[in-house]
């Protein structure tokens, strides 16, 4: 538990802000550890006048502290003293020279003119950091997105096809003000390409699963896939079973500049489709031409 | 090190014109490199410092040089001592 800081201060405790800040005053000067190296105890009671008066000189706090909702602990400890560890040492030497008259002003001077010149020149604004959201097919497909700024304002980002989460894109001069009449900064648009419910990102390809119905792979036939580019219609070869792929040449992520497209690749699901009496009255009575055990390979797996 | 705007950044008490004062004054006493002022650690305690005795302790800007002359007489002598193998708080 921490000293009564009323105590500390040697205050009463209705005492003004101005006579506390007074006692705070009073103690500092006498106690302030750059002022008293190799006094251990000046630090100690430096610091904890400092805690009484950060606690006391902040209205609610002190109140608080009064009514007893906080104690006086826990308060912000001002890093004082640091200086004299450094000037105990050898940099210390750097403050040993006593300052002869103009001597830092002419030593100075040329650079201070220089920093005023530059804080007059044009300078450029800075860049601006944002973050965009990109739906998946936009990411595929390329696009044109909005993103609103916290200031109001939106800017049309175009979105070229084949980004990734990651990637940055630069809008110039959409960044910053500059100063002076220097050039604005640029945006940096962090890009978060969003999933897809239903296909996936491999590189350039894409990759959906197809169902088709159990007619359509036992006898194949043309079915209309809906892809990222629009329908296409993609005909089966006859016995198309689960797990079979089909690879669509160029209708993975769009083609971008010297980059050529991706692949779509689609994978079969046989779906037996919602009960039909006549299709387990054929099963019932049929027998295979090749009776075969689609578990033959499992066997490896025991 | 530091540059001039960090150390304006870390101490939101000080202007960036009372920092040139005080290095005309040679009050403190940064390195210049390539035109920028350069702070080592010592440089940003004792502009820490100059701000406790401003702020805190009320020294006012004309009795400032005073006290910091007869700080940077204190510290050369205890480095003094030193070097000469004597621990300053020793007693005897």
């Amino acid at each position: 538990m921490a000293e009564d800081p009323y105590k500390v201060l040697g205050v009463a405790r209705d005492a003004t802000p101005e006579a506390i800040k007074k006692a705070y005053r009073k103690l500092a000067r006498k106690h302030h550890p750059d002022l008293n190296p190799g006094k251990p105890e000046a630090e100690a009671r430096f610091k904890a006048a400092s805690a009484a008066n950060d606690l006391l000189s902040d209205p609610d706090k002190r109140a608080r502290f009064d009514r007893g909702e906080i104690d006086a602990e826990g308060q912000e400890q001002r890093p004082a003293g640091g200086y004299r560890r450094h000037a105990e040492e050898a940099p210390g030497e750097r403050y040993s020279r006593r300052a002869d008259a103009d001597m830092f002003e002419d030593l100075f001077a040329d650079l201070f003119e220089a920093r005023r010149a530059a804080d007059s020149a044009p300078r450029r604004g800075q860049d601006a950091a944002y973050r965009l959201e990109v739906p998946f097919l936009s990411a595929v497909q390329g696009a044109t997105e909005r993103l609103s700024l916290p200031d109001g304002r939106s800017l049309s980002v175009k979105i070229p096809p084949g980004v990734v989460t990651g990637q940055v894109l630069r809008l110039r001069g959409q960044g910053h003000p500059g100063r002076n009449g220097g050039p604005a900064g640029d945006a940096m648009i962090e890009l978060e390409v969003a999933d897809h419910p239903l296909i996936r990102r491999d590189g350039n390809d894409l990759r959906m699963e197809l169902p088709v119905t159990l007619k359509e792979a036992v006898l194949g036939g043309p079915v209309v896939v809906p892809t990222p580019s629009g329908p296409l219609r993609v005909t089966l070869p006859p016995h198309s079973d689960s797990g079979r792929q089909i690879r669509l040449r160029g209708k993975g992520v769009a083609a971008h500049g010297t980059r050529a497209a991706g692949d779509l690749f689609l994978t079969l699901r046989v779906m037996i489709g919602p009960p039909d009496a006549a299709l387990e009255a054929f099963l019932r009575d049929w027998s295979p031409e090749t009776p075969s055990n689609p578990r033959e390979g499992l066997e490896a797996a025991t | 090190m530091m540059t001039l705007e960090l150390l304006c950044q870390r101490f939101t008490a000080l202007r960036p014109e009372d920092l040139e004062h005080w290095i005309s004054e040679g009050y403190v006493r940064p390195d210049a490199a390539e035109g920028e002022l350069v702070f080592q650690e010592i440089d940003v305690e004792r502009v820490r410092l100059i701000l406790d005795l401003r702020e805190v302790m009320a020294v006012n800007e004309d009795a400032l040089p005073v006290v910091l002359s007869l700080l940077d007489q204190l510290y050369a002598l205890r480095r003094r001592l030193r070097r000469l193998g004597l621990e300053p708080d020793d007693e005897a």
